[in-house]
Order: structure tokens, then sequence, then C-alpha cells
């Protein structure tokens, strides 16, 4: 295995700032900006599997795994919201969801 | 010999990181969410793959296994079951992209900045000796972190009942048994015992056979 850390490094880097433009220009539909969090999650991940595996340490790919489980965890309950929300008012629209600020 | 095998590595490696970054820049472009979420299934394969070559097996699979198998079907499943209307959620989509564009232009200059050329000669320690990467995770899961392996099935756990308890609803249309007030019915609720007077008319011919 002769690839660099710099390569999986940037490689995580440029998968978080996609995710943080996706944040930007898609601010409107819950579906995608949950979909950017699992992007970004991604980014992190990778990040710590380069590192564990350069610096010899299983902790890295431990830490990998448990957020794995918090983020499937999240993405179940985060999407059982949104299903309750799209079922109450009928959109998945940010900007139409602002009953708290009434 | 050697450096075919480093070429052969870093083919796949770029094969693998190009798809993985297209596929992300199409999920947060493309117009349908369902493509969206196709072109997500994609990333993390491809991904998954890159795992691969950095000789994480178990996890790269576990991400297969876990987020393409499981996460990703349940975004499916929702995305295609709510009857979205495409075109309000789209509005300020070119409003914001050149915003978009220059913040995470902005951070990915920081961050390459901050990860410099020197990491550009750090290359891999040796492997843990004579043990596959399950074995090596498996060893650490199971001892110095089995508290938190635990809290992680609690974790599910939670994550599990939220789902179902958000998810599910009272229907008032549906026609069926409640076992709880069948338990608790009373005879009293079920049968009514009147008294009346015995009847007494003795001229009505009774027991009489027909002619």
């Amino acid at each position: 295995m002769m690839i660099p850390l710099a390569y999986y490094i940037v490689f995580g880097t440029v998968l978080f700032c996609i995710a943080i433009a996706g944040f930007f220009i898609n601010r409107k539909n819950v579906i995608v900006l949950l979909m950017c969090i699992e992007l970004m999650l991604l980014a992190v991940n990778t990040n710590f599997v380069a590192f564990s595996r350069f610096i010899g340490d299983p902790a890295g790919q431990v830490f990998v795994f448990f957020i794995l489980t918090v983020a499937a965890a999240e993405s179940a309950i985060g999407l059982a919201i949104l299903v309750l929300l799209f079922r109450n008012r009928g959109t998945v629209n940010v900007a139409e969801i602002d009953s708290l600020k009434d | 010999m050697a450096d075919l095998h480093t070429t052969f590595q870093f083919v796949c490696f770029w094969a693998f990181a190009l798809v993985a970054v297209g596929a992300a820049l199409a999920v947060i472009t493309l117009k349908n969410s369902v493509h969206a979420v196709l072109a997500l299934v994609l990333t993390f394969f491809s991904t998954a793959c890159i795992w691969l070559l950095l000789q994480a097996e178990f996890l790269g699979i576990a991400l297969v296994v876990v987020y393409v198998g499981a996460v990703m079907v349940l975004f499916l499943f929702v995305v295609m079951m709510l009857d979205l209307k495409l075109e309000p959620l789209r509005e300020g989509f070119i409003k914001y992209l050149p915003v978009g564009i220059v913040v995470a232009g902005i951070m990915l200059a920081e961050m390459l900045g901050i990860i410099g050329v020197r990491s550009m000669n750090v290359l891999p320690g040796p492997n843990p000796a004579g043990v596959s990467n399950t074995e090596w995770l498996g060893q650490a899961l199971f001892t110095r972190f089995l508290l938190p392996f635990e809290i992680a099935a609690v974790i599910l756990t939670v994550g599990l009942v939220a789902a179902v308890v958000l998810a599910a609803r009272e229907r008032t249309d549906k026609k069926t048994q409640n076992p709880s007030h069948q338990v608790r019915v009373r005879a009293s609720e079920r049968v009514r015992l009147v008294k009346m007077r015995a009847e007494t008319d003795a001229s009505t011919p009774t027991g009489g056979t027909p002619q």
C-alpha cells in the first residue's frame, strides 16, 4: 500500500466541502439536507479510517463503527420525523416550517 | 513488479475518488430526489472501495451492507412515499449557488492549507502482524471498547423505538379488536336481565293438536 496519507485526507475534504455547498444551494429541501449530513459523516469517516490505518491504531476504526451506528439511528429518526412532518404539514419545504415563529 | 502494483493502486484510487466526487456533486445538484438518493448510493459504494484500498475491509463491507443496504433503501422508501412537489423546493437554487460555491471553495482552500504538502510523504506503517483487519478491529472492540459497544446497542434500540413511536399513528377508520377492552368487560355491560311478570292468561288454548 503505497498511496500517501494526503490523498485520502484530500478526498475526505473534497467530499465535506461538497456537502457544505449542498447545504447552501438546497436549503429548501429537508431530504437533500439529510443526505448532505450523510455525505459529511462519510467524509469524516474516511479521515478516521485513513489516520487509523496510517498510525496503526484500531481506535480510529472502532470510532467509525460507532459513528455508523449513531448515524443509522439518526437517519431512521430523522426520516420518521420527516414522514410525520409531511403528514401533518403536507410539505418538506424548510421555508414553510416556521410555525414556532408565530 | 512492485512498481506495477503501486501504479495499479493509484489508478484504482483515482477511479474510485473521481466517481465518488462526481456522484456527490450529483447528489447536491440533481432535481429529482430519487435520483439524488441513487447518486448517494454510488458515492457510498465508491467510498467503500476506497476504504478497501486502505485495507479497512470490515468497515468497507459494513458500509455497503449497513448504508447501501439499509439506510439508503430507507431513504428511497421515504422519498418515493412522499408525494413531493419539486418546483418550490428548487427555488433559490440559482440564487444561492454562488454563495455555496464561494463558501465551499474557501473552506476547501483552508483545509488543504492545513493538510499541507508534508503529508504527501507520509507512507503507511507496517500491517499489524499476522491478523486480519476484522480480527484487529474485534480485539479492540471487545476489550478496550466493550462499554461503548454496549451503549451503541442501547442507542440502536432507542432509535428503533423512537422511529416506531414517531411514525405509527392511531387510525380512526380501522375495525379491529381491542384486547384490553375485551379483558376489562363485565357481564353487566353485555347482558341486561329484565324482570317480567309471568303470563297467566289461561283461556288461550295451548298444546292442542291441529285438526
